[in-house]
C-alpha cells in the first residue's frame, strides 16, 4: 500500500500566499517568483522530470488544498475545449507574448523613455493601482518595473487557477499552465533523444500501461 | 484475484502527477516527466485517479480474460 506520509515539501503550498503577500507590501518581492519560473526548467532539463509539478510547486499544492481539502471546487470535468492541444499550446503562445511585452516595458524605462508605472495590471488588462508597494529604492527605476510586471503575470496566472479550480477540478490549471507545458515539453525532448535507454530501462514495465504511454509520449 | 477493470492513460495527460498522489496502491505513476504510466497488475480498477485527473485523460478499461 502507498502510504500518506507526510513530507516537508508537501507544506509548499504556503509560498504561495507569502509571495504574493510580501508583493502587496513591497513589489520587488516580485523578483522572487523568478525561481518558481527558472527553477522548474533547470529540474527537467538536467533530467529530473516534472518533478517540480509532481512535487514542489506551490501553486499546485495551494489548488490542490483549496479545491481538494477545502473543497472549494464544483469538482466537474474540464471542458473539452480547454484541455485541447490548441487551447494549451495557445495559452502558451499567448503567456510567452505577454512576457515579451512586459520585458520591453523594462527595457523602455531602462532607457528612459517611459516613466515607471507604479500599477499591477490584472487578466493584462486592468491597471490596479499599487503604489505603496514601491517605497523608491538604490535600485534602477527598470528593476522595480519588472517587478510590478512579473508579479502582475504572477498574480493574474493564480487567479486564473483559482477560477477554474473553482468552475471544475482541484488542478485544472495545470491542463495549460505554461510552466508545466514547457517542461513537459523538455521531458518529452530528452526522452525522444533517450528512447532506446527509456526503453531498456522500463522494458519490465511494457505491460504496466505501455501502449497509454506509447499513445501519449509521441 | 484480480479486478475487472483497470485505468487506461490517453494521449492528453500533461503529467501533473495529481493521479499518483490519489491512487491507493502505487499503480500510477508519471514515468520521466512525460506522461502518466500504469501498473495493471497493481491497479484495483478504482477510479480514483481518474475521478482526479484534470485532463479528463484516464479511462476504466475490462481486463481480458486469459487462461
Ligand atoms: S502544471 Fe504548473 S501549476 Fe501545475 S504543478 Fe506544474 S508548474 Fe505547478
Ligand atoms: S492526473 Fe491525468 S493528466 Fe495528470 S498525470 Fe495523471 S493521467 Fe496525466
Ligand atoms: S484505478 Fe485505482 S488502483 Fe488503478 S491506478 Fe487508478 S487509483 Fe490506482
Amino acid at each position: 500500500m502507498k502510504g500518506n506520509k507526510k513530507h516537508w515539501y508537501d507544506c509548499l503550498w504556503i509560498v504561495t500566499p507569502i509571495y504574493l503577500g510580501l508583493g502587496f507590501f513591497n513589489i520587488l518581492f516580485a523578483w522572487l517568483g523568478m525561481i518558481f519560473f527558472c527553477l522548474p526548467l533547470l529540474i527537467s532539463i538536467f533530467g529530473g522530470g516534472k518533478l517540480y509539478c509532481n512535487r514542489y510547486c506551490d501553486r499546485g499544492q495551494f489548488l490542490s488544498l483549496l479545491g481538494g481539502r477545502l473543497k472549494l471546487s464544483r469538482n466537474r470535468p474540464t471542458p473539452r475545449w480547454m484541455r485541447s492541444q490548441a487551447f494549451r499550446y495557445g495559452f502558451l503562445v499567448f503567456f510567452f507574448l505577454m512576457f515579451f511585452q512586459m520585458l520591453w516595458t523594462t527595457y523602455l524605462v531602462g532607457a528612459g523613455a517611459r516613466d515607471l508605472g507604479e500599477f499591477v495590471k490584472l487578466f493584462w488588462m486592468f491597471r490596479l493601482p499599487w503604489h505603496w508597494a514601491y517605497h523608491g529604492t538604490i535600485f534602477a527605476p527598470w528593476v522595480a518595473q519588472f517587478a510590478f510586471g512579473f508579479y502582475s503575470i504572477m498574480l493574474t496566472s493564480t487567479l486564473i487557477g483559482v477560477i477554474v479550480m473553482v468552475l471544475f477540478k482541484p488542478r485544472t490549471w495545470c491542463v495549460f499552465c505554461p510552466m508545466g507545458t514547457m517542461t513537459q515539453l523538455i521531458c518529452r525532448l530528452r526522452v525522444g533523444k533517450h528512447t532506446e535507454e527509456g526503453e531498456k530501462a522500463h522494458g519490465g514495465e511494457g505491460k504496466a500501461g505501455g501502449g497509454a504511454f506509447e499513445a501519449a509520449g509521441q | 484475484m484480480a479486478s475487472k477493470r483497470y485505468a487506461q492513460v490517453g494521449e492528453h495527460c500533461v503529467a501533473c502527477g495529481c493521479c499518483v498522489k490519489v491512487c491507493p496502491l502505487g499503480a500510477i505513476q508519471v514515468w520521466k516527466g512525460v506522461a502518466a504510466r500504469v501498473d495493471t497488475d497493481r491497479c484495483v480498477g478504482c477510479g480514483k485517479c481518474a475521478g482526479e485527473c484534470p485532463a479528463g485523460t484516464i479511462s476504466l478499461k475490462a481486463r481480458v480474460e486469459t487462461v
